[in-house]
């Protein structure tokens, strides 16, 4: 995967978020009030390595998503497409093992894409505001190597996030022999999962959206370090790569190779 | 069942249902171990669907499949590191040379040995003639580099068979003439090779055996020699006088004369004496300026038992 073109210039485009979000905070002198504009948004000034968190926050919802349906849509209906799926079954790659290198490929590059955004965004905030000891959201103040540590912690937080929606675009992927199609699906469910999320009437069903606990990586800003959403949100997404990982076996298991 | 060992490959029964379309319909093959068996049919007769369910990437409907004496699906596993093959044309990452693409496929296999292939990889690259457009990336190759590219991965490793799917398709003269040498030195070493084509003129100098599919059946199989034994005999015979000819030869007994613009043509048993007739002919004062056996070319008996024409029979 990261001999392709097509990885690198994701990656650069995750990148090119932090990049984006400091110039445009940096070029524009006016001081926003707190509170105004996306959570974070105005502690950049003050502290270049909230570039970062910024980033992942903005990158979150839609185009984080869409690196990650990319990669996981392609998959197996990529190799389909190609018709490379069926050399590599006949070389003979095991079709369950097959599945598990795919996805823990997917996984490798979530690990990038999340921290590529951090890094990135810590780079550019350092380069273009002061940093310093990292002001929490509660209001501790935490050191240099501290709030590097923490950074780390997040990417990983969203990793773990990512790890539900990687199973169910393999999933997907294992139905189809159209890439783009797998990758559409998984984008559009990303995006159903995330309205149904914020429906009050469906409140009942929120804390089931593979959505649901992405932007609580905040609580990793807290001091002491909550993890309770992380660990609800791992249990989640661990839920969600069981079923949808069997279903994604059972579908290509018993799948005929007509392409 | 003895004969079980000696065959490379065994379909019994062996059917495939899409829908209400059989498209594999009750084959039953045998390929002998150290055989060049030619697998022939018309497109779209089920040839590739067969090779896909031998090589486990469709399941059977019904039937059963052994390959290297493995049952089919069950020892998969067990049964294709011994096999090369080439499947409905060559796949590869486009955006990877050929070399990379080799490398990746042979590492995606955990039964390959990691120390030797480079070696391996080298030594297949140049038996297909590609070392020199090894480092090019994929989407810059011809068809019949790809093809070139397909066989060298069949050849990644010793195999106890390789099945091929249409090698020479997209190739030039010049590579169809060194496919079939490569198939000829291949099967010199005691390989088996399964090769599909449905041009019989691509692979009849190079086999030893034959099937013919057509619309998901088999309709002939066997010993080359056994199958160009059962076309019918033919007597070819230019003289002049022909009405007399007609009924000279008549009345010894052959039927079925088809009176061709310049010639006599007609079926005759196997065993039949030209001599005795030339004779007979030139007793009566015929002038004879041809008179001689023919058996028809296996081609005329492929398109008898395919049927001709251009249009996809289903």
């Amino acid at each position: 995967m990261f001999t392709r073109r097509r990885t690198w210039a994701m990656l650069a485009a995750v990148a090119l978020i932090p990049i984006l979000l400091a110039f445009a905070v940096a070029l524009t002198a006016e001081e926003l009030a707190p509170g105004e504009g996306p959570p974070f948004l105005s502690q950049v000034t003050q502290n270049g390595l909230f570039t970062g968190f910024t980033a992942t926050l903005l990158a979150l919802p839609l185009f984080l998503p869409l690196t990650i349906a990319v990669v996981a849509g392609d998959t197996i209906a990529g190799e389909a497409s190609l018709g490379t799926l069926r050399y590599l079954l006949i070389a003979p790659v095991g079709r369950l093992r097959l599945l598990v290198v795919k996805y823990i490929g997917t996984i490798v590059f979530a690990l990038a894409a999340t921290f590529t955004l951090m890094i990135a965004g810590g780079i550019i905030g350092a380069i273009l505001f002061p940093i310093g000891p990292v002001t929490l959201l509660s209001g501790d103040e935490i050191s240099l190597a501290e709030s590097i540590g923490r950074m780390a912690i997040v990417s990983f937080y969203t990793t773990v996030s990512m790890t539900g929606i990687l199973a169910i675009g393999l999933f997907i992927s294992t139905l189809t022999t159209v890439p783009v199609g797998a990758m559409a699906a998984t984008v559009v469910l990303t995006g159903v999962s995330q309205i149904l999320d914020n429906l009050p009437q469906l409140s009942w069903l929120h804390e089931w959206l593979f959505t649901h606990y992405w932007l609580d990586f905040a609580d990793i800003l807290r001091q002491p370090i909550e993890l309770g959403s992380f660990a609800s949100n791992a249990l989640l997404q661990l839920g969600y790569v069981a079923v949808f990982g069997a279903l994604a076996y059972s579908r290509f298991s018993t799948k005929d190779i007509l392409s | 069942m003895t004969q079980g060992q000696e065959l490379a490959i065994r379909t019994s029964s062996l059917t495939k249902q899409f829908g209400s379309q059989k498209a594999v319909s009750e084959i039953s093959l045998s390929v002998p171990r150290g055989s060049v068996f030619g697998f022939l049919g018309p497109n779209g007769s089920g040839k590739t669907t067969t090779i896909r369910m031998i090589l486990g990437l469709a399941d059977a409907s019904e039937g059963e499949i052994e390959l290297l004496g493995h049952p089919i699906p069950k020892q998969l596993e067990q049964a294709l590191p011994k096999v090369g093959a080439l499947v409905e044309g060559p796949a590869f990452y486009p955006y990877m040379s050929g070399r990379n693409n080799l490398i990746r496929i042979d590492s995606a296999d955990r039964f390959s040995e990691a120390k030797t292939r480079k070696q391996r990889v080298d030594s297949a690259l140049e038996r297909v003639g590609l070392t020199n457009a090894s480092k090019k990336k994929v989407h810059a190759y011809s068809l019949g580099m790809k093809q070139r590219l397909g066989l060298a991965n069949a050849l990644l490793k010793p195999r106890e068979i390789l099945i091929l799917d249409e090698p020479t398709n997209g190739l030039d003269p010049q590579g169809t003439r060194e496919v079939r040498n490569l198939i000829r030195s291949l099967a010199a070493e005691g390989i088996t090779i399964f090769v599909s084509s449905h041009l019989l003129s691509e692979i009849e100098q190079l086999c030893s055996h034959l099937a013919v599919m057509t619309a998901g059946k088999i309709v002939a199989q066997g010993n080359i020699q056994e199958l160009r034994n059962e076309s019918q005999t033919r007597l070819v015979l230019k003289a002049d006088r022909i009405d007399e000819l007609v009924e000279l030869l008549k009345s010894q007994g052959l039927s079925k004369i088809s009176l061709k613009p310049d010639r006599i043509v007609v079926p005759v048993p196997t065993n039949f004496d030209a001599a005795t007739l030339n004779q007979l002919l030139v007793k009566k004062k015929f002038m004879v300026s041809e008179i001689r056996l023919e058996q028809p070319s296996l081609e005329e008996y492929f398109v008898n038992l395919t049927g001709e024409g251009f249009e996809v029979v289903r």
